[in-house]
C-alpha cells in the first residue's frame, strides 16, 4: 500500500486526475449537449430549411453556399446563433458593400427570418445561442459590480459613459446608449469585428447581466449636475466654455464698459 | 449729519489721525481708470479667482486627501460596494451628500475654467495692444508667471478627486516626468513617494493645490495690481489723450460702482452656468485603478494643447552612450511648452530691441499698427488651437467618421503649415487696414455720394474725419528698422560686434517689412485742402430750402412721418446728431 500512497503524492498524479476529470465532464457535456441539440434540430428542421433558403439568397454571395466563407466574407462555421442575430438585428448584415466596419442600419430582415438564418447557421456547427429570457433577467444583478467590470473590460474602447471611442484606421467602438439588452449580451458573446469575444467562461452570465444592469442604471438616471453636454467629458466642456462661458463674461464686460453717452 | 454719518466720520478721523490715511485715500480714490471693455478682462480673471477661492474653502471643509482604500457605502447606487480611495469617496460625498456640495463643486470647476480662460484672453489683450511695452515689461513677466501658475493650479485640482479620468492624467504626468533624461525616474519617485501611484501623492498634491499655488497666485496678483495702480493704466488714443495723462472715470464713485456691479455679474454668470451645466461627473468615470483607462480621456482645455502635442508627436528615439533616449514625450510635453513660455517671457525685450525703443508707452497700439506683432500673436493662437483640436482627435474621428490615423497626419501637417499662413495673412490684413487708414487721413472718409460736376465729371465726395477717428489713426508710432551695421568704423577699425549687429538688423528689417509710413504733415494738409474743396463743391446741394419736399439726404421719396420740407428735415437731423463736427450724411 505504501507504493500507492507514494504514487498518490507523485506530481504527475494531479495531472492525471485533472485530465480524467476533464474527460469525464467534457464527455458528459458533449453527450448531453448533442442530445439537446439534436432534439431542437429535429423540432426546428423547418426553420432551418427556411433559414438555408434565405441564406442562399442573401448571404451566400459573400459567406459561401455552405457558410464556409469566400474572399468577401468570413466563414460562419461555429459563430453561433447569437452572432447572426446580433449582426442582422443591428442591420450590419447583409453588408451592402466594402467598408472598414460594417455599418449598423435598419434591419432588412424581420425577427422571424433572422431566427431562421440563425438556426441554420447554428445547425452547421454549435456556437453561442441566442440568450434566453432568463439570461437577460437583470433584476438580481449587481449594477455596481457591473460598473467595475465595465470599466475593466469595456471602457477602454466604449468610454466610461459608453459614448463610444475611436479605434485605428476609421474603426470605432459605437455608442451603447441606444442598444438593447439582448444586443449587448450578444455583442459580448460574439465579439463583432475588433471587439474581443467575452465567452461565458471568461465573463460568466452573471457578470454579463451585471454589466447590462450598470449600463441601464447609467443611461436611465438623469444627470445630477444638469445638462451633461453629451457626456463626452472635458472636450465638450471646454467647447461649451469657449463658446458660451467666455462669451457671456465678455458680453458683460462690453455692457459694463460701454460708454455712457 | 445723520447718526451713521457721524459714526463713519468719527471712525475715519480716528484712523486718519493715527495713520495719515486721508491724504492717501484722497489721492488714490481720485485716480482715474480709462474705459474700454477689453480693460475689464483682467477684472474677469480677478473676480473668477475670488469665486474659486470662496468655493474652494467650502470644498476643503469636506474633502479628504487620503489614498486609503475604502468601500463606498453612499447613496449613489452604481458605485455601492466598490473599492476606492477615501479621496474619491469624499468627492462623491460632496457630490451627493453634502448640502450644496455638487453645486459648489461645479461652481469651483466652472469658475476655475473661467479664471484661466480670462487670464489667457487678458494676456492676449495686453499683447495685441502692446501694453507690455516699457514700463510694463515687468508686469508682463509677472503675468506670464501667473498664467503658468493658474494652469498648474487647475491641473492639480483636476487631479485631486482620484477618479479614472484624472488618474489617467496623473499617469501621463508621471510619464512626462519619467521622460526627462537622466533624472526623470528619480524626480518621479521623489514626487510620488515611490512607484506610481503610491499612497502619498494626493495629500501632497492637496497641499500644493490649496496652499502653495493659491498663495503664489495671490501674492503675484497683489504685486500685479499694485504695479497697474502705480504705473497707471494705459489708454487707447483719442482726442485729448496723451502719453502723459489718463482720461477716464475717477475710481470713486463711478469706477467702484461699475466694478462692484461687474463682480456680481461675473459671479452670476458662473453660478448660472454651474447650476445648469454639469462638469466633471466623476461618478460616471469611477475610481482610479492603475490598470484601467477609459476611451475619450482628455484633460481640461487649458492642458489640451499639451495633450494634443503628445498625441501628434511622431516616435523618435536614438541610442547614445549605450542608452536609448526616447524623445517623443520629452519634446512635446516639456520642450515645446518650455519654449512657448520662454518666448512669452522675453517677447517685450525682443520687440524693444528690434525697434531700438526705450521710450515709455502709455498709449496703446491698435493691433493693425503693429502688423508683425499681431501676426505673431495670431500665429501663436493658431498653433494653440490646432494642438487643442488634436487633443480631441478621437472624438473628431468618431463624430465625423474619419480615420484617426489619417487625422493625426493632417493635424501634424496643420501644426506646421497653418501657423505661418496665419501669420502672413494677418500681417497682410493689418497692412491693408493701415493703408486704408492712410488713405482716410489724406483723402477723408468716403461718403458714397457721387457728385456730377458742371462739366460732366463724376466724383465721389469725401468728408473730413471726425476727431476721434483722426486721433486714433494719427497715434501710430513710426519707428525705423535698425540700420545695417558697418563692418569697419570711419577710422577703419573692425567692429567686433559686426555679425551680431547684422543679425539684429536683419531681424529688425523683417519686423518692419512693408511698413506703411504715416503720411507727412504736408500730405495731410494737402488732403485737408482737397476735402475742403469738395465740401465747397457740394455746398449748393446743402442749401436748405423751405419749399423742397425731398429727403435732405438726397432720397427722392418722402417718408410718411418725416418732417415735410428739406429744411425741417435737416433741422431734425441736427437735433438727433448733436456732435458739432459731424456732417449730415
Ligand atoms: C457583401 C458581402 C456580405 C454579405 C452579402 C453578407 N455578409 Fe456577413 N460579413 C461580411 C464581411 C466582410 C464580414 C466581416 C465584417 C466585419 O467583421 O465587420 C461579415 C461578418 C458576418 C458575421 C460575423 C462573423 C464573425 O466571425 O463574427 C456574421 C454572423 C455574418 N456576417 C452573417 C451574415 C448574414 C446572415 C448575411 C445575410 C443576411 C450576411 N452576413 C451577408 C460580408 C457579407
Ligand atoms: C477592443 C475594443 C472593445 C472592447 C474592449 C469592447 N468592445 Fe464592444 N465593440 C467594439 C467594436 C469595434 C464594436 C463595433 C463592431 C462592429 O461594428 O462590427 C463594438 C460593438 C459593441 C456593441 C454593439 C453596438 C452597436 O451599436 O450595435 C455592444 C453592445 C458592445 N460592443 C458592448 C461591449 C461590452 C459590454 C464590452 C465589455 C464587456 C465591450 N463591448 C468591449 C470594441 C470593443
Ligand atoms: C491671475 C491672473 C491675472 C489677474 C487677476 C490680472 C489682473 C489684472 C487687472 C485687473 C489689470 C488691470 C485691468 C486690465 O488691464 O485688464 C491688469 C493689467 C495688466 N495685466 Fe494682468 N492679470 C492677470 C494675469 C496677467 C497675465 C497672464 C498677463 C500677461 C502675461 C498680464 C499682464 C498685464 C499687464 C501688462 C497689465 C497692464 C495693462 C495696461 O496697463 O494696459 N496679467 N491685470
Amino acid at each position: 500500500m505504501k507504493t500507492l500512497a507514494r504514487k498518490r503524492r507523485h506530481p504527475a498524479a494531479l495531472v492525471v486526475l485533472l485530465l480524467l476529470g476533464l474527460l469525464v465532464t467534457g464527455g458528459a457535456y458533449a453527450v448531453t449537449n448533442s442530445l439537446t441539440e439534436a432534439k431542437s434540430a429535429e423540432q426546428d428542421q423547418a426553420l432551418i430549411d427556411e433559414g438555408r433558403q434565405l441564406f442562399l439568397e442573401g448571404c451566400s454571395s459573400c459567406h459561401g453556399n455552405q457558410g464556409t466563407g469566400t474572399e468577401t466574407g468570413p466563414s460562419l462555421i461555429g459563430v453561433g446563433a447569437a452572432n447572426v442575430h446580433f449582426q442582422m438585428a443591428t442591420g450590419r448584415m447583409p453588408l451592402a458593400g466594402p467598408a472598414v466596419q460594417a455599418p449598423s442600419k435598419t434591419p432588412e430582415y424581420d425577427e422571424q427570418q433572422i431566427a431562421a438564418i440563425a438556426s441554420y447557421i447554428a445547425s452547421l456547427a454549435p456556437g453561442p445561442a441566442i440568450p434566453s429570457a432568463a439570461d437577460l433577467n437583470t433584476s438580481e444583478a449587481d449594477a455596481a459590480e457591473g460598473g467595475e467590470l465595465f470599466r475593466a473590460n469595456c471602457a477602454q474602447c466604449h468610454q466610461a459613459s459608453f459614448q463610444g471611442g475611436a479605434l485605428n484606421d476609421g474603426r470605432h467602438a459605437p455608442n451603447l446608449t441606444p442598444v438593447s439588452d439582448q444586443l449587448i449580451f450578444e455583442a459580448m458573446l460574439s465579439g463583432p469585428q475588433n471587439m474581443p469575444v467575452f465567452s461565458d467562461s471568461s465573463l460568466p452570465v452573471e457578470d454579463k447581466q451585471a454589466i447590462i444592469a450598470y449600463i441601464n442604471e447609467l443611461r436611465e438616471a438623469p444627470a445630477p449636475g444638469g445638462w451633461a453636454l453629451g457626456s463626452f467629458g472635458p472636450v465638450t466642456e471646454g467647447l461649451f466654455f469657449w463658446t458660451v462661458g467666455i462669451a457671456a463674461a465678455i458680453a458683460c464686460a462690453v455692457w459694463i464698459g460701454a460708454k455712457v453717452r | 449729519m445723520s447718526k451713521a454719518e457721524e459714526l463713519g466720520g468719527g471712525l475715519a478721523t480716528f484712523v486718519d489721525e493715527r495713520t495719515g490715511s486721508n491724504a492717501w485715500m484722497r489721492k488714490n480714490l481720485n485716480k482715474v481708470f480709462p474705459d474700454h471693455w477689453s480693460f475689464m478682462l483682467g477684472e474677469v480673471a480677478l473676480y473668477s479667482f475670488i469665486v474659486v477661492l470662496i468655493t474652494g474653502v467650502y470644498l476643503s471643509l469636506f474633502f479628504r486627501p487620503d489614498m486609503t482604500e475604502v468601500i463606498y457605502q453612499g447613496p449613489y447606487v452604481p458605485l455601492k460596494g466598490v473599492q476606492m480611495s477615501d479621496a474619491f469617496n469624499s468627492a462623491l460625498e460632496i457630490s451627493f451628500e453634502v448640502r450644496g456640495g455638487l453645486l459648489m463643486r461645479q461652481i469651483h470647476h466652472w469658475s476655475a475654467l473661467l479664471f484661466i480662460g480670462a487670464v489667457v484672453v487678458h494676456m492676449f489683450r495686453v499683447f495685441f495692444t502692446g501694453a507690455f511695452r516699457k514700463p510694463r515689461e515687468m508686469n508682463w513677466t509677472i503675468g506670464v508667471t501667473l498664467a503658468l501658475m493658474t494652469i498648474f493650479a487647475g491641473f492639480s485640482g483636476y487631479s485631486l478627486p482620484d477618479d479614472l479620468v484624472s488618474g489617467t492624467g496623473l499617469r501621463i504626468a508621471e510619464g512626462i516626468m519619467l521622460s526627462i533624461p537622466v533624472v526623470g525616474t528619480w524626480a518621479s519617485f521623489l514626487l510620488f513617494g515611490g512607484e506610481f501611484p503610491g499612497t502619498d501623492f494626493i495629500s501632497r498634491l492637496y497641499g500644493i493645490h490649496i496652499l502653495l499655488l493659491p498663495g503664489i497666485i495671490l501674492a503675484l496678483v497683489t504685486v500685479h495690481l499694485i504695479l497697474v495702480w502705480h504705473q497707471k493704466h494705459t489708454q487707447f488714443a483719442g482726442p485729448g489723450r496723451t502719453n502723459k495723462n489718463v482720461v477716464g472715470y475717477p475710481l470713486m464713485p463711478v469706477y467702484m460702482a461699475k466694478a462692484g456691479g461687474f463682480f456680481f455679474l461675473i459671479f452670476g454668470v458662473i453660478v448660472l452656468i454651474s447650476a445648469l451645466v454639469q462638469i466633471n461627473p466623476i461618478w460616471t468615470f469611477g475610481p482610479y485603478v492603475p490598470d484601467q483607462v477609459g476611451a475619450g480621456t482628455q484633460p481640461d482645455w487649458y492642458a489640451g494643447w499639451m495633450d494634443g502635442a503628445l498625441r501628434l508627436f511622431p516616435p523618435t528615439e536614438f541610442r547614445l552612450f549605450g542608452y536609448t533616449w526616447v524623445m517623443n514625450i520629452f519634446i512635446p510635453a516639456l520642450i515645446i511648452p518650455g519654449l512657448v513660455s520662454i518666448s512669452a517671457y522675453i517677447y517685450p525685450w525682443l520687440e524693444a530691441k528690434v525697434k531700438k525703443d526705450d521710450r515709455e508707452h502709455h498709449i496703446l497700439d491698435r493691433p493693425r499698427d503693429a502688423p508683425t506683432r499681431t501676426g505673431l500673436g495670431v500665429m501663436a493662437i493658431t498653433f494653440y488651437v490646432v494642438l487643442a483640436i488634436a487633443a480631441g482627435n478621437d472624438l473628431i474621428a468618431i463624430g465625423f467618421d474619419l480615420s484617426i490615423n489619417e487625422l493625426i497626419w493632417w493635424l501634424r501637417i496643420a501644426t506646421i503649415v497653418l501657423p505661418p499662413i496665419a501669420f502672413l495673412v494677418t500681417r497682410r490684413i493689418c497692412l491693408s487696414l493701415q493703408r486704408r487708414d492712410r488713405e482716410k487721413l489724406t483723402h477723408g472718409r468716403e461718403t458714397g455720394r457721387i457728385l456730377r460736376l458742371p462739366h460732366g465729371e463724376f466724383i465721389e465726395v469725401h468728408a473730413p474725419l471726425n476727431a476721434d477717428e483722426r486721433a486714433k489713426i494719427e497715434a501710430k508710432v513710426d519707428v525705423e528698422a535698425l540700420p545695417e551695421p558697418a563692418e569697419n568704423d570711419e577710422s577703419g577699425v573692425r567692429n567686433p560686434d559686426f555679425k551680431k549687429e547684422r543679425r539684429w538688423s536683419k531681424l529688425s528689417g523683417w519686423f518692419w517689412r512693408n511698413n506703411i509710413e504715416k503720411p507727412t504733415d504736408h500730405e495731410i494738409e494737402h488732403g485737408d485742402e482737397h476735402i475742403a474743396e469738395q465740401v465747397e463743391l457740394e455746398k449748393p446741394l446743402r442749401e436748405i430750402e423751405d419749399k423742397v419736399v425731398i429727403g435732405h439726404d438726397g432720397s427722392t421719396l418722402h417718408h410718411p412721418g418725416q418732417p415735410e420740407t428739406n429744411k425741417e428735415q435737416y433741422e431734425q437731423w441736427v437735433k438727433d446728431h448733436p456732435h458739432p463736427k459731424s456732417d449730415p450724411s
